[in-house]
């Protein structure tokens, strides 16, 4: 048995079955066929068949996100692997662990136009973190394991794996290998002790301390830690939109998301620290606007990450931390703990009392008594009738921001969107691949009418898996944010950005076997969510919520401006 | 200011346009990009020549850094290094030019490795300053084909890169 030799293509489930993998997303074609007669030969893992590549790719991503594990898409050359590549870059930019088997012509056709050939790898490269071409079989499996490990290590990210459909048919001795060692490969991930000395330090002399989290907290299972040393100092905290969850948002230390989107309290707080402790977040254009205007009076700041390119990348820091977020935090937390300084207790007050007066504003206030359904209050009330406990996936634009504002997150993985690349059309396959990880848990998915569309064929492998997925629609008849951003400065020019001609999303949703319900006042927005999460629990629910068109989204930076240059309502 | 990088990298196929896409996707200047296999066939030894701000170049060695297959990175113009640069110059070699264009491969130290009736190969290595005095101190009429290689960087004196 030994030296029993396999094909390629019972490698490449061999290498998945050991590799512990439960779920595959994807889609056959001509190259990859070798490799789906040998999936549906094998019982160690189940493959969902989506109905665009694309979905494979977010399905995988999500599932990513929502467990910790690597994602793995399997996709067929050519279209297929273009297809997967929004999907790619999605998870690139949000630096997602996930592997993509993508098959190629084989080896002797590449470079001959062949049927479905496509310059895969190139036309990936700039978006993985890493990718192959196998062309001897002998290499696949430490292919596929160095895939494995170089996505789910470091600052994670997608690895594609193009394999051609003659190495596929070849064999060898299959044997996969237990470690890998790669000496152009070494991720830092314990920080330096003296920095992380010298941060404790800064910390506690803070007269006005702020502490910023972002994905890494999430990615990097740092949650308990931050929420640890969060509490433990007593210091405001604030978190990214990928961020989201990593410290429960409910608690009072929490001011909000900040950025673009984000609030008074969390912004103002940027803007006049004196010590900034950032952890697994990199200062993006959506986060501070316009590094020249970020928090102009003399500050220090403290920057953990696991990613030495994220550091001093956008705005200059003074105590770099390059290292996994949580040992980085655990090893400051000691280090907090044993000083014999304490923080200043009268500034920490002074510092809260400011913060309290601009929480105060209540830049989250919006009209109550309109008689129109305000897409706020839509997440409100799935808030409530979630028990805060859904696995809430977004699409892009203006609900995504709404469910980013008012579903407060109090425990990572449960916030699941594209945050990087602002990706249309994420959010039911992400929905997908949270359900298959969670058959039992709530999955709520907040779109918009022009999100929805971009992979709404997906509800055709909903209904196949049995997905009770709550499609949480808030239709305001425009593409919303491009509308919004009209309005403000293109003097109400609402170019291309109204959607005419919309199907009946509640005949829609019945036509893909599914429960559809059209809601148009705000008395049936309660009602028709514990419908959906009570009686159709088992379904998949498609609730078209008809809501106040020119809605906008509150408070709002201008691209390009400062932190301080806010709109409000 | 210009930098001159020095990197190992594995010898695989794509690693050099991995460099190449991330200084175009970066928008970071390339001036030159010499690349060759060392004595270890598994490692090839790059050269950038790149301008940038401080923050550019530090960006530029993360990024480099960053690529899976990146062994090792340096940035030469951190300490004293010496370059090189090899150039071949076909220069018209007829009448009056023959013995002149003899006389100032001479005085550059150049060789002259091609003759033809009408023309001479000229074969120069130096810093790239040197290689621009070559051709500015020759008539630019007689110069008829020039190729350089770009630098090639070494640190000085104990300063050595290898894994």
């Amino acid at each position: 048995m030994a030296d029993m030799e396999l094909t390629g293509a019972e490698i490449v489930c061999s290498c998945l079955r050991d590799e512990g993998v439960k779920h595959v997303f994807g889609y056959p074609g001509g190259a990859v066929l070798n490799i789906y007669d040998e999936i549906y030969k094998q019982t160690a893992f189940e493959h969902i068949l989506v109905r665009h590549e694309q979905a494979a790719v977010h399905a995988a991503d999500a599932y990513a996100r929502c467990t910790g594990q690597v994602g793995v898409a399997i996709v067929t050359s050519g279209p297929g692997a273009t297809n997967a590549v929004t999907g790619i870059a999605t998870a690139y930019m949000d630096s997602i662990p996930m592997v993509v088997i993508s098959g190629q012509v084989p080896t002797a056709a590449i470079g001959q136009d062949a049927f479905q050939e496509v310059d895969t790898v190139g036309i990936t490269r700039p978006c993985v973190k890493h990718n192959f071409l196998v062309k001897d079989v002998r290499d696949l499996a430490s292919t596929i394991k160095k895939a494995f490990y170089i996505a789910a290590t470091g600052r994670p990210g997608p690895v594609l794996v193009d394999v051609p459909k003659d190495i596929t048919q070849h064999s060898c001795v299959y044997e996969y290998p237990k470690s890998v060692s790669m000496r152009s490969y070494n991720p830092t991930s314990k920080g330096h002790a003296g920095q992380i000395k010298k941060a404790a330090q800064m910390l506690l002399e803070a007269k006005r301390p702020m502490i910023y989290t972002g994905g890494g907290v999430v990615l990097g299972n740092a949650a308990p830690q931050v929420t640890e040393l969060v509490r433990l100092l007593g210091y405001p905290a604030t978190s990214t939109l990928m961020g989201l969850g990593g410290y429960p948002a409910p608690d009072p230390l929490f001011l909000g998301m900040l950025g673009m989107h984000g609030t008074i309290e969390a912004n103002m707080a940027m803007q006049h620290c004196d010590v900034l402790l950032a952890v697994g977040a990199r200062f993006d254009d959506r986060v501070i606007g316009n590094p020249k205007h970020f928090a102009k009076e003399a500050r220090r700041i403290i920057h953990i990450d696991v990613d030495p390119s994220s550091i001093s990348k956008r705005v200059r820091v003074d105590v770099p931390i390059v290292g996994e977020v949580a040992q980085v935090v655990d090893e400051m937390l000691k280090q907090i703990k044993a000083s014999k300084e304490k923080p200043d207790q009268t500034a920490l007050k002074a510092w809260w009392t400011q913060i309290e007066l601009w929480r105060a504003q209540d830049c989250m206030k919006y009209d109550r008594e309109s008689g129109k359904i305000k897409p706020q209050y839509v997440i409100e009330k799935l808030y409530e009738v979630t028990g805060g406990q859904a696995y809430v996936t977004s699409d892009v634009g203006q609900h995504q921001m709404w469910a980013a504002q008012y579903y407060p997150f109090d425990q990572p993985r449960r916030w699941i969107n594209s945050g990087g690349l602002g990706t249309m059309g994420f959010g039911l396959p992400a929905a997908m691949g949270v359900q298959m990880a969670f058959p039992d848990a709530a999955v709520a998915c907040i779109t918009g009418e022009g999100s929805i569309q971009m992979n709404i064929q997906e509800l055709s492998t909903c209904k196949e898996w049995k997905l009770p997925i709550k499609v949480i629609l808030l239709n305001n008849g425009y593409l919303g944010m491009v509308r919004q951003w009209q309005e403000f400065f293109y003097e109400e020019r609402y170019a291309e950005s109204y959607m005419t001609s919309l199907p009946d999303f509640v005949k829609l949703a019945e036509a893909y076997g599914h429960v559809g319900i059209q809601v148009e006042k705000p008395e049936d927005v309660e009602p028709a969510l514990r419908d959906a999460f009570g009686k159709y629990k088992d379904r998949l629910v498609f609730i078209n919520f008809l809501t106040d068109p020119r809605e906008n989204v509150f408070p709002m930076i201008p691209a390009g401006k400062g932190l301080s240059e806010m709109i409000l309502v | 200011m210009r930098h001159i990088i020095s990197l190992l990298m594995e010898n695989e196929s794509g690693a050099l346009s991995r460099v190449a896409g991330l200084f175009s996707a970066r928008g970071y200047n390339i001036e030159s990009l010499t690349v060759a296999p060392t004595e270890d066939a598994t490692l090839s030894r790059m050269t950038i020549v790149t301008r940038g701000s401080d923050d550019v170049i530090e960006q530029i060695t993360k990024q480099l850094n960053k690529l899976v297959d990146v062994v090792k990175v340096q940035d030469l113009s951190d300490g004293s290094h010496i370059e090189r640069e090899l150039m071949l110059v076909k220069v018209r070699a007829s009448g009056d030019l023959r013995e002149e264009m003899k006389r100032m491969a001479d005085i550059f130290r150049g060789r002259i490795i091609d003759v033809s009736d009408k023309t001479y190969t000229v074969e120069l290595t130096g810093p790239g300053s040197k290689l621009d005095a070559f051709l500015q101190a020759i008539d630019p009429a007689a110069i008829l084909e020039t190729v350089r290689t770009g630098a090639s960087g070494i640190g000085r004196g104990d300063r050595i890169m290898k894994i």
